[in-house]
């Protein structure tokens, strides 16, 4: 085995390893010394999932939380040394472990906090200006067919809970009114962009979810409608499109 | 600030004290344009699409000088180097044109696996060879000279051959790659080894240093209860290294010193009066050594 493999190998090993080959000059144990660097690896790992999903950490508290990301981060280390996406497996992970499970909202608030991360570190674009918007409306016939070019950090999640409710209630003031107040098993659907520079969260209906999902598989605006509506009834087309304009979703249009 | 302005036109970095750039600070920093001789990034962080950290790091930049420091290269890795991560650093220093390029004598990366860590590497003519060959890619790729920053360290290898201030010296002649001295580092490495802090750095190629690091560590200790210090980057920079700091400018005279501050970042002013503190020590060996500065 290779230096390295038996020193990666021992950083991660449970019951806790120590390498062949490392000396100390007083001759005292090394396996001590050899654990601050696996105090380092496991650490830096839970802290860098712990930054990225608060309100999760919140949900089931610090100690929780911690104990949970290790068991992830030994399992599923990084495999990059851009460090801003570690943890995109982390909301998996959480619906398969088992001592979280009385909690089946969990999962669904990570993957909120991860596609926040990801928009906020998305590439940039511009709304598209109001005019070039406008002359489209002008042109009814032309509508039905037409693709918009969306804002590359434009997420959207659709969940069996109220995950948006119990993420907002995590900014407001006063947590736990605000979390009473949140029916978890309620279905709620999140659309996710950064405008500008800061990451929003909105809480919309189904079929404006199924809406924004079917823009982003280059359909036309016509069949994206026809589906939302399939999927919720109460569908209204000008109050997804008057969304996605205000939050700035829309970019261009694909020519 | 016009002194920073003037001082960025020079090649490389001032010899001045700097700070790491953190976001909490991105506002203040941007509207208050401090008087400081420059800031350093961990290239890593800023090897995302967009948003707020490329759009703070843009405009800060326009106004100060740059260091952009990296963290995941792995330069001392068994494996060849990421070309993929070489390529998003050579894309990262295009665009942004630091003054000055630093990574670790280190590895942190194996068998696909990135462990976020600064990990040791022995020092024999395998490893030294294998140091020099990344070393010289990445400055070949770059098309400029790296700094290589001494690590602290917590172990040593039997398999070692040499001194890691030779294992350095040598790297430094072979390669031409200048040197980021952390005197932290310094502190950190000869207490848990159980070296002479000073003896250490004055058996390095001290002509190739081209940017002091400052931090601060926490204490713990080993199995025989001798003192280990940890590189911890979360507390201010200890009373014993900045009298090593004093006795380093005292050979190297005055050169860029960074602050560097990663864990329990407190308020950019505190940041920003330990980084005048360097400052301060430097004009003091100006005065004292008037003839060896100039030289």
């Amino acid at each position: 085995m290779s230096h390295h493999q038996a020193f990666a190998d021992s950083l991660l090993a449970m019951p806790p390893a120590c390498p062949p080959g490392l000396t100390v000059w007083n001759r005292s144990d090394p396996a001590r010394r050899f654990a601050v660097y696996r105090n380092n690896v496991m650490v830096s790992l839970i802290d860098a999932l712990a930054d990225t999903f608060p309100v999760t950490q919140a949900l089931v508290g610090e100690e929780f939380f911690r104990g949970m990301a290790g068991v992830f981060a030994r399992a599923h280390p990084p495999r990059s040394p851009v460090m801003a996406h570690y943890g995109d497996g982390f909301p998996g992970f959480i619906e398969d472990f088992q001592p979280a499970a009385s909690l089946p909202y969990l999962a669904g608030v990570a993957r909120i906090e991860m596609l926040r991360v990801q928009a906020c570190h998305a590439s940039d674009a511009d709304p598209i200006p109001p005019e070039r918007f406008a002359r489209l409306l002008s042109d009814p016939a032309r509508l039905p067919t037409v693709r918009f070019m969306l804002h590359p950090s434009l997420r959207i999640l659709i969940s069996t809970h109220a995950v948006v409710s119990l993420w907002a209630a995590h900014q407001e003031d006063d947590i736990g009114s605000a979390l009473a107040a949140v029916d978890a098993a309620q279905p709620e659907s999140a659309l996710v962009l950064r405008a500008g520079l800061e990451v929003e969260t909105y809480l919309v209906k189904a079929g404006t979810a199924a809406f924004v999902q079917r823009l982003q598989a280059a359909r036309s605006l016509g069949d994206a409608a026809e589906q939302a509506l399939a999927a919720d009834p109460s569908f209204e087309l000008s109050d997804a499109l008057g969304l996605l304009l205000r939050c700035g979703a829309i970019t261009g249009l694909v020519p | 600030m016009t002194t920073s302005a003037v001082a960025c036109r020079a090649p490389g970095l001032p010899a001045r004290g700097g700070v790491g750039l953190k976001p909490e600070h991105f506002r203040e920093i941007l509207v208050d344009r401090p008087n400081i001789g420059f800031f350093e990034v961990h290239a890593e962080n800023y090897m995302v699409d967009g948003g707020p950290f490329h759009h703070y790091l843009g405009r800060i930049r326009a106004n100060h000088c740059l260091s952009i420091h990296g963290v995941g290269l792995s330069i001392g890795s068994e494996s060849p180097l990421d070309e993929q991560h070489l390529n998003r650093l050579a894309h990262l220093l295009d665009r942004y044109q630091p003054e000055s390029f630093s990574e670790h004598l280190a590895w942190a990366s194996h068998g696909g696996v990135f462990l976020n860590d600064l990990l040791p590497v022995p020092y024999h003519a395998e490893t030294l060879a294998r140091v020099c060959a990344h070393v010289s890619q990445v400055q070949d790729r770059l098309k400029r000279r790296m700094l290589l920053e001494n690590p602290a360290t917590y172990v040593e290898f039997a398999a070692s051959t040499m001194t890691e201030a030779d294992f350095i010296t040598e790297v430094v002649r072979r390669t031409g790659c200048g040197l980021l001295l952390d005197v932290n580092n310094v502190h950190v490495a000869c207490v848990n080894h159980h070296r002479d802090p000073l003896a250490y750095i004055s058996s390095l190629p001290l002509d190739a240093v081209g940017q002091i690091h400052l931090a601060g560590f926490a204490r713990d200790t080993d199995a025989a209860g001798d003192p280990l210090l940890i590189d911890s980057h979360g507390s201010p920079v200890a009373q014993a290294v900045w009298d090593l700091y004093a006795c380093t400018l005292d050979l190297l005279g005055p050169t860029p010193t960074l602050i560097e501050r990663d864990n329990d970042i407190p308020a950019f002013p505190v940041l920003l009066a330990e980084a005048h503190q360097a400052e301060a020590i430097m004009a003091a060996v100006k005065t004292r050594r008037p003839q060896e500065i100039a030289a």
